[in-house]
């Protein structure tokens, strides 16, 4: 093409512009129709967001030059790293809104008038705002910035597509809006990690495809004929939690003017699907995703390669196969039947092999390496949250032995387990994934302070372990006086004792809470000042990772 | 050819990568969940089940809206704690109707499956927007604003025939009689409440939460509570029927 060619809009810009322009017009329709309040105001939100894309749309046809970015420049690659940028600082973002929640529920525990008796307010519509935030808003924004960078990297290849990974990123936190203000207004399906309604449901469905369209879109244009293990890890969690997504939420709703819908499933079976779904976004979204940032972070921050290729190609296989069928030990001693539970008991025992497979994997790459823990705080960071990795992976296979489970289910062991795996795992690598990006996309020597780096480190630290050990420490607690009868044979303590006995836990898990959110705090104030003082590095080609033979 | 060299065609074909990853996860799933679907313990039948009244349902809707599942579960154990504390273990059968499932996963309150008849409902209502004036250690949070609101009457005949498709056997009559029901449960007065006990064995009529002249969420959402638990008579249910 020559630079004379007459600037046209591209079948994207012009499709998509048409498409908003009607999504637009119908939200308007299903906002004047409206049958409740939390439906209404997301067609406003939906009309005002699809106005807003078709501008976008043309504003930035109207700046950009004839010419589409070309996909390479001197024959290296032309990297797209906006979508990724947004995705980054979107994960920041959330991140601290997620961890505050959090800390706001935890001290609603401790001191109930907190609940302030308001409908929006109170732990049971905070609860899945906390859990959505955190898990979908904050770890969805690590995932989608992290692979858009690690896909490009390891393909050196230009992102596929021109506006679509701009539609997979804010489709995607329009999704999270929807989500989380659905919440506050007492929209949900009640299906944990799965309470958005239905048409929620069928946007992220059309943003996950694109999702997936994209990133295999850029494998499949990549210049090296491996595919790096990092990407094995996305596109399973990306495939995955596809076929999840789509098994549980079948709902019919009530009317496609309302937002109440009926899900497809009942009683036992939906209780199944709830918890294979449930176990699995687990699995895939928090641990594949994460095991993908992993793979390439460590060793990229270690310089050093993968410590064992074949260990990870069994580490993936393994993984992916004996997760999906760990979900019943969610429901152990239910009515679902006994056989099921055991079966998931099982799985869930030998997940603890590949889960330590990984582990170790990730923990050996630092071979020769380890000095690099006394001086790099964003590499300890990674390296605390793979042992992290670990321990959760242990403490899970414990808890879904039926014996240990009748005693740990329904109390806060579980959430002290929880908590584990995601403050110190998905936390901590997501926050060295981030340290690592925020100079390499702003194009800065280092971050603003290696210091600020080391204090997140040990305060986030401190709050971990304040947190999982008043959990423990509750919910044995609280697991052994519900089961406990006196030497004449009846039940020791009445229910609300047991609540009484928890106080002083739920304090020190808000303290170690807010711990964790000064860390993140620190975190954003050392990322912002990296954009914004930092040294301007000098573009030097970075060598493409490779697998390690 | 060795296992690692045959590795490297999916390593360097991404639609056959994505081909083994469908194949692998489909196991277990496919595996634990279809049987659930024709296996007589999961969908057996229990005298005394019936699909709820067009008031419970709507509490039920309030209870799903407010999130009382993250700290109450509804599925009693088979342990000896569990049913000394909260009475005979759940049945599968007893949430066949429940579109979605409310087992629940933490207790941070107890376990409500049983809960209904327990209290009264003078207790629920005063619970409910005050849990603390009754049990001063609670950390429930307080639902004044339930006996403040109005229940929602419109589109009672859609919530029923929306949960027929997806399973729950209402017949044509209480569809049709769906909200003459809705306001007659409420309302012991009414001409309509022998229908309604007619049509929902066992159905309570009450003004549950003492405001005779109008229909609250409160009044909804105390009609579900007093409902769980109380539609099998476990006198007459044979616990043997299912074993092999």
């Amino acid at each position: 093409m020559s630079d004379h060619s007459i600037k046209q809009m591209t079948p994207a810009e012009s499709g998509l512009s048409i498409l908003f322009a009607i999504l637009a017009f119908l939200s308007l329709v299903g906002a004047a129709l409206g049958k409740d309040q939390a439906y209404i105001f997301h067609a406003y939100l939906a009309c005002a967001a699809s106005v807003a894309a078709v501008f976008a749309i043309g504003n930035r046809y109207f700046a950009r030059p004839a010419k589409l970015p070309v996909q390479e420049i001197d024959g290296r690659p032309n990297y797209n790293f906006g979508p990724v940028k947004f995705a980054t600082v979107a994960a920041v973002f959330w991140g601290i809104a997620g961890f505050t929640v959090g800390l706001v529920i935890a001290l609603q525990l401790a001191y109930p008038v907190l609940n302030l008796d308001l409908p929006w307010t109170t732990f049971g519509r905070l609860r899945p705002l906390h859990t959505s935030a955190v898990i979908f808003a904050f770890g969805g924004n690590v995932l989608i910035a992290t692979s858009f960078y690690v896909v490009q990297r390891t393909c050196r290849a230009r992102l596929a597509g021109d506006l679509a990974p701009w539609f997979v990123v804010l489709g995607y936190n329009f999704f999270i809006v929807i989500a989380g203000t659905g919440y506050l207004l007492g929209v949900t399906q009640s299906k944990e990690y799965a309470e958005p309604e239905w048409y929620a449901d069928l946007w992220l469905t059309i943003v996950w495809v694109m999702y997936l369209l994209v990133f295999l879109g850029t494998i499949l244009k990549r210049k090296e004929p491996h595919i790096f293990v990092a990407n094995w890890f996305y596109l399973a969690f990306i495939v995955t939690i596809a076929v999840l997504h789509l098994g549980n939420n079948p709902a019919l709703p009530v009317s496609i003017l309302g937002s109440k819908s009926y899900v497809a499933w009942g009683g036992v079976q939906d209780a199944m699907f709830q918890w294979w779904y449930g176990h699995n976004a687990v699995g895939f979204f928090l641990t594949a995703g994460f095991l993908a940032i992993m793979y390439y972070f460590i060793p990229k921050r270690a310089e050093r390669p993968i410590y064992s290729y074949r260990l990870s190609i069994i580490h993936f296989w393994a993984l992916i196969f004996l997760y999906i069928w760990a979900g019943p030990h969610h429901l152990h001693y239910t009515a679902l039947p006994d056989w099921t539970q055991t079966l998931g008991m099982t799985f869930s025992i030998m997940l603890w092999m590949p889960s330590w497979g990984g582990m170790i994997n990730g923990l050996m790459t630092l071979s020769g390496a380890w000095d690099k823990l006394r001086t790099d705080p964003v590499l300890r960071m990674m390296v605390v949250s793979v042992a992290f990795y670990g321990m959760s992976t242990f403490e899970g296979p414990m808890m879904s032995i039926k014996v240990v489970n009748s005693l740990s289910h329904y109390t806060d062991w579980t959430i002290g387990h929880v908590h584990s795996g995601a403050l110190g795992w998905v936390g901590f690598v997501s926050f060295g994934a981030i340290y690592c990006l925020v100079p390499w996309l702003w194009n800065r020597k280092q971050l603003y302070s290696l210091r600020l780096v080391n204090w997140h480190f040990w305060i986030a630290t401190i709050g971990i372990v304040l947190y999982i050990s008043a959990m423990w420490v509750s919910g044995i607690l609280q697991g052994l006086m519900w089961r406990a009868y006196t030497s004449l044979g009846f039940l020791e303590y009445s229910f609300i004792e047991t609540v009484e006995a928890m106080h002083p836990f739920y304090i020190i898990r808000a303290a170690g809470g807010s711990l964790f959110l000064v860390g993140a705090l620190i975190m954003a104030y050392n990322l912002w000042m990296t954009i914004r003082v930092g040294e301007v590095e000098e573009t030097l080609p970075r060598a493409a990772l490779q697998p390690a033979e | 050819m060795s296992f690692w060299k045959r590795h490297q065609i999916v390593e360097k074909n991404s639609i056959l990568l994505i081909i083994g990853i469908l194949l692998v996860i489909a196991v277990g799933g496919f595996v634990e969940i279809t049987p659930l679907f024709y296996l007589k313990s999961t969908i057996e039948k229990v005298d005394g089940m019936r699909p709820y009244t067009p008031l419970e349902l709507a509490g039920r809707n309030i209870y799903v809206r407010e999130g009382c599942y993250l700290c109450h579960s509804q599925m009693i154990r088979p342990l000896r704690d569990e049913i000394e504390r909260y009475g005979h273990y759940s049945l599968a059968a007893e949430s066949m109707f429940d579109h979605p499932f409310q087992w629940g996963s933490k207790r941070t309150g107890p376990d409500l499956a049983r809960v209904g008849g327990k209290y009264s409902d003078e207790w629920h209502v005063t619970h409910l927007v005050n849990p603390r004036a009754i049990v001063p250690q609670s950390v429930m949070p307080g639902y004044p604003f339930l006996a403040e609101t109005d229940l929602e009457v419109t589109g009672v005949v859609e919530h029923l025939s929306t949960s027929r498709v997806v399973g729950v056997p209402y017949s044509d009559e209480q569809i049709a009689n769906a909200a003459a029901d809705l306001k007659a449960q409420a309302d012991p007065d009414s001409d309509g409440a022998d229908a309604l006990q007619k049509r929902y064995p066992k159905a309570v009529v009450r003004n549950f939460d003492g405001k005779a002249q109008r229909l609250t969420e409160m009044d909804a959402l105390v009609a579900y509570l007093q409902m769980l638990g109380t539609l099998v008579d476990f006198k007459l249910y044979n616990e043997k029927a299912n074993l092999r």
